[in-house]
């Protein structure tokens, strides 16, 4: 279902655009053809395993490795000392010093060591045999504890950024970030309702199916070859470069098919020892990590606690709101504070607001990106939040949030004003759904959230080939994870009027297409695609000149239609692609062109979604009966991908909602580093994801395409939340809604918090 | 450590491979017979990337020891195709989206086979149910469901 806002431009009459052809890579991937991350086999390649940290804080007091070095079949073992002195600037050497331990470890599953031997049982013996002692130290684990007067302290230098003037004393504070507007005294005094209240959420995993992996052939000469599954390869050679000590260009990148990444895979963990291990062994090495190894040492998104309060008027606007913030780092500075207060408020327009939030470092794995980064959590104590005032001034929750909603030309409340956004018709393209007025049952209810997020633009590379055959070959250097090198190559079918089937799109490595930031920030098919249009449009210019070339005719009397050059007056026998192809050496040799962008014309993106929940009275389990998302993505380029971008984040939303969280033991170490006890969303737990397209277009694109990954997952949390406040009339404020949590707040009320 | 030779029948062929006691019949389809595309997502029987039909049973191969193979018939998704002709499941993959990445969809091709091979004309909640096994993260599964109810649907059409 697509909903048009404005037919003068959403109406061009695209062939291919818009069209749900089977994407390039699909055959390989439903044939096991594709290869992932693990599924390199070079010849003489080793196979190894990487010793992690037990504790969740110890100094390192030594490391043995002579046992295990002597173990038949061990070829290189590797530990901090390995690697030179960490360089750059903080967040450079922190990412040093989360690649491998020097002398302390800060969350159990830090790595320490690492073996490559001739087998993977002999790589863990050998594992088994390296002798480390250790001095454990006391943890912090939350927040709370790490901001209290007195805490451990995970770095002794740490002065809290973004404090003035700055503190004198070290804390686990890395930063503290602060956005405001108007005066809040005002703000409040002209409330008629007030709420306040305060929310957690737990970490959660991205939960990419599969596991990081990462193969290294490191020659002779100095330079390392690595196939390795990631979001952006030129990210794996910029930032493992920096681990090794190397100019980024002694190493080579291929991707690899990426299993699932979701922000989490945009960053290194085994490439820099893969490549070392095989830079000492003299041989390629794999290293290929289980599942207990990613949830323990990979990103999760930070848990968070967010205290609310926010006011509005009978006239159902929202007049004030404070919000004090803090998310859990991990072990190095880097949650995403900044993006949890720039978005918290975003889809509002609140005169007096101050929003104020916390980087803290924590004993758990380094936090890293998760889809809308830093939105979904404080977008659940906003939305929640909004809607209880709604049901206290008695007005329906979508019409109080069209009352403030934000438009074009307003000031968001991190600095610049919004351009063409389509929030509004995601307001109204949900209240005029028939899941909005349809009847509820026993035991059930109905909320609604709304969610905003930037989406990315940076930079991009493409280059597209003609072929001797007229065929076109679109080439970029971005990781397809979702498929986009279908979205490239109906842009490109598109510009040159010419089949789909024609353009073949491929993913080139770090040494065959100029430098792409990652597949990341929803901004593959803005960027990469505005790369993609803009080398198209330069072949066809001279393609044009060809034309004009072999007709002997100035070239403004030649345009471009339908795949092939014809003459303004029709004097001249149209030149398809193909025969301009095939006669390209007396025209000027091969046909190609490349551009590089930094991507202007970024289109923010908005959600609205609306659940409904049916709560077991009796166990506290919650089943989601009903759900619908509208969200605006400019142009829907493919369809059925974009309808899988919003379906898969309203599920990775229902998951954070219902199940999803980093269960610790006291000793700081995790008890349930496992799918089976870390529990995603299955089938069965689901209903169908009725996806709703808004169509806004975004003018700083060619097509109007606006980023649509990330943003589905910020309404879930709080669209549940609601739903379950509706259903038993308790209103939860900490994630996950665990049926345990559920029936003691139908049991015992949840107004303690 | 000494290996021991199994013999079985793969994706139709006489296959045999030599395997460690302790290896995993993934370990040993991937490593051994270069069979990649069975993944590995957990190791631990949670995920299902590793499903294969083991004596037409859907099995995760990770909770399979290898020497357990011997004379066995397995099918991994490399034998669901008939030459270049695919199977209703992977054409109806590829027609409705029902894959993002790609990494899960060998596993629920083989589980939505094994699924099918028992009940022709399951209902969404039995589909829901049948894959329940196998985790998806990129799709909300709303489109697999989908697939495996057309493809069904396409293949008692081809049995009428």
């Amino acid at each position: 279902m697509t909903i048009a806002d404005d037919p003068a431009t959403t109406a061009p009459g695209y062939k291919w655009v818009g069209t749900r052809p089977i994407r390039p890579d699909g055959f390989e991937k439903v044939t096991g053809r594709a290869r992932f991350g693990a599924d390199l086999m070079l010849a003489g390649m080793l196979e190894g395993s990487v010793l992690r940290s037990p504790h969740a804080h110890a100094r390192i007091t030594s490391i043995d490795t002579t046992k295990a070095a002597s173990i038949p079949g061990v070829k290189a073992i590797i530990t901090g000392a390995d690697f030179p002195e960490p360089a750059g600037n903080p967040t450079d050497q922190d990412m040093c010093r989360n690649a491998i331990a020097r002398d302390k470890v800060l969350y159990e599953g830090h790595v320490v060591a690492a073996v490559a031997a001739t087998s993977k049982r002999v790589a863990n013996q050998a594992l088994a045999a390296i002798e480390v002692t250790y001095e454990v130290l006391p943890h912090v684990m939350t927040v709370d504890e790490a901001m209290a007067p007195g805490a451990v302290l995970l770095h002794d230098n740490m002065i809290t950024k973004g404090v003035d003037p700055a503190p004198t004393e070290p804390s686990n504070v890395a930063s503290r970030v602060v956005y405001q507007r108007g005066e809040l005294d005002k703000g409040f005094a002209d409330a008629d309702v007030v709420v306040e209240r305060t929310f957690t959420t737990k970490p959660v995993h991205q939960g990419y199916i599969e596991p990081h992996a990462a193969v290294a052939d490191t020659t002779p000469d100095g330079r390392s070859t690595v196939w390795c599954s990631s979001q952006g390869h030129f990210a794996m050679r910029a930032y493992s470069a920096k681990v090794l000590g190397w100019d980024p260009s002694r190493l080579k990148v291929i991707p690899a098919e990426i299993g699932g990444g979701f922000g989490g895979k945009t960053t290194i963990y085994l490439e820099p020892l893969a490549v070392r291990l095989s830079q000492k062994a003299g041989r390629p090495v794999r290293l290929v990590m289980g599942r207990d190894e990613v949830f323990k040492a990979t990103g999760p998104a930070s848990a968070s606690k967010v205290k609310i309060k926010m006011g509005a008027n009978k006239a159902g606007e929202i007049t004030a709101a404070e919000l004090w913030m803090a998310y859990e780092a991990g072990a190095y500075p880097g949650s995403a504070i900044g993006a949890g207060s720039m978005t918290a408020l975003a889809p509002y327009n609140i005169p007096h607001f101050i929003i104020e939030g916390f980087d803290v470092v924590v004993n758990k794995p380094r936090v890293y990106s998760y889809r809308a980064p830093g939105a979904p959590q404080s977008a659940f104590a906003v939305e929640s939040v909004v809607d209880e005032l709604a049901h206290k001034l008695g007005i329906d929750p979508i019409d109080f949030r069209l009352k403030n909603a934000v438009e074009e030309g307003m000031q968001a409340p991190y600095g610049p004003k919004y351009q063409k956004i389509g929030f509004r018709e995601t307001l109204e393209a949900i209240k005029n759904h028939p899941h909005y007025t349809a009847p509820l049952g026993p035991n059930q209810g109905r909320g609604v959230a709304a969610g905003f997020w930037f989406n990315a633009g940076m930079n991009s590379s493409a280059v597209v080939h003609v072929n001797e055959d007229g065929n076109v070959t679109v080439v970029t250097g971005s990781p397809d994870i979702g498929g986009s090198r279908a979205s490239m190559a109906l842009m490109a079918a598109e510009e040159f009027g010419i089949d789909y089937d024609r353009v073949r799109p491929l993913v080139a490595d770090t040494e065959q297409v100029g430098f792409n930031d990652v597949t990341g920030g929803s901004r593959v098919t803005l960027a990469t695609g505005a790369a993609v249009v803009e080398a198209c449009r330069k072949v066809i210019a001279d393609l044009r000149g060809r034309a004009a070339k072999t007709w002997d005719v100035p070239v403004e009397q030649v345009e471009w239609v339908d795949g092939q050059a014809q003459h303004v007056d029709g004097s001249q026998p149209p030149l398809s692609l193909a025969a301009i192809a095939k006669g390209w050496a007396r025209t000027g040799g091969p046909i190609s062109a490349a551009a590089s962008l930094n991507a202007r014309g970024v289109g923010a993106g908005f959600s609205t979604q609306i659940v409904d929940v049916e709560v077991d009275p009796d166990t506290g389990h919650t089943q989601v009966v009903r759900y619908t998302t509208a969200q605006d993505a400019g142009r829907a380029i493919h369809p059925s991908y974009v309808e899988g971008q919003l379906q898969g984040g309203v599920v990775q939303g229902i998951g954070w909602a219902l199940n999803e969280e980093y269960v610790y033991r006291a000793d700081g170490t995790m008890d349930n580093p496992s799918f089976l006890d870390y529990r995603i969303p299955v089938a069965s737990d689901l209903p169908m994801i009725d996806a709703v397209i808004v169509e806004v277009p975004n003018p700083g694109h060619p097509y109007g395409v606006r980023g649509v990954g990330e943003v589905g997952i910020v309404p879930p949390l709080a669209a549940v939340a609601n739903a379950v406040a509706a259903a038993t009339g308790q209103r939860f404020t900490d994630l996950p809604l665990s049926p345990p949590r559920v029936l003691d707040g139908i049991l015992n009320g949840t107004d303690a918090n | 450590m000494a290996r021991r030779l199994i013999n079985c029948t793969i994706n139709g062929d006489p296959t045999d491979f030599l395997v460690e006691d302790g290896d995993s019949l993934l370990d040993a389809l991937r490593n051994e017979v270069g069979l990649t595309g069975v993944k590995e997502g957990c190791g631990t029987g949670d995920c299902g990337a590793c499903s294969v039909l083991l004596n037409d049973r859907v099995t995760c191969s990770c909770l399979v020891f290898a020497p357990e193979a011997e004379g066995a018939t397995i099918t991994t998704v490399e034998g669901l195709a008939d030459g270049d002709h695919l199977h209703p499941l992977q054409e109806c993959f590829l027609e409705g989206a029902a894959l993002q990445c790609g990494v899960c969809t060998p596993g629920f091709l083989v589980a939505a086979k094994a699924l099918l091979d028992h009940n022709p004309n399951p209902t969404e909640t039995e589909v829901r149910f049948g894959l329940a096994g196998n985790l998806c993260r990129c799709t909300g599964y709303d489109k697999i469901v989908r697939a495996v109810l057309e493809a069904a649907a396409q293949m008692r059409e081809a049995n009428v």
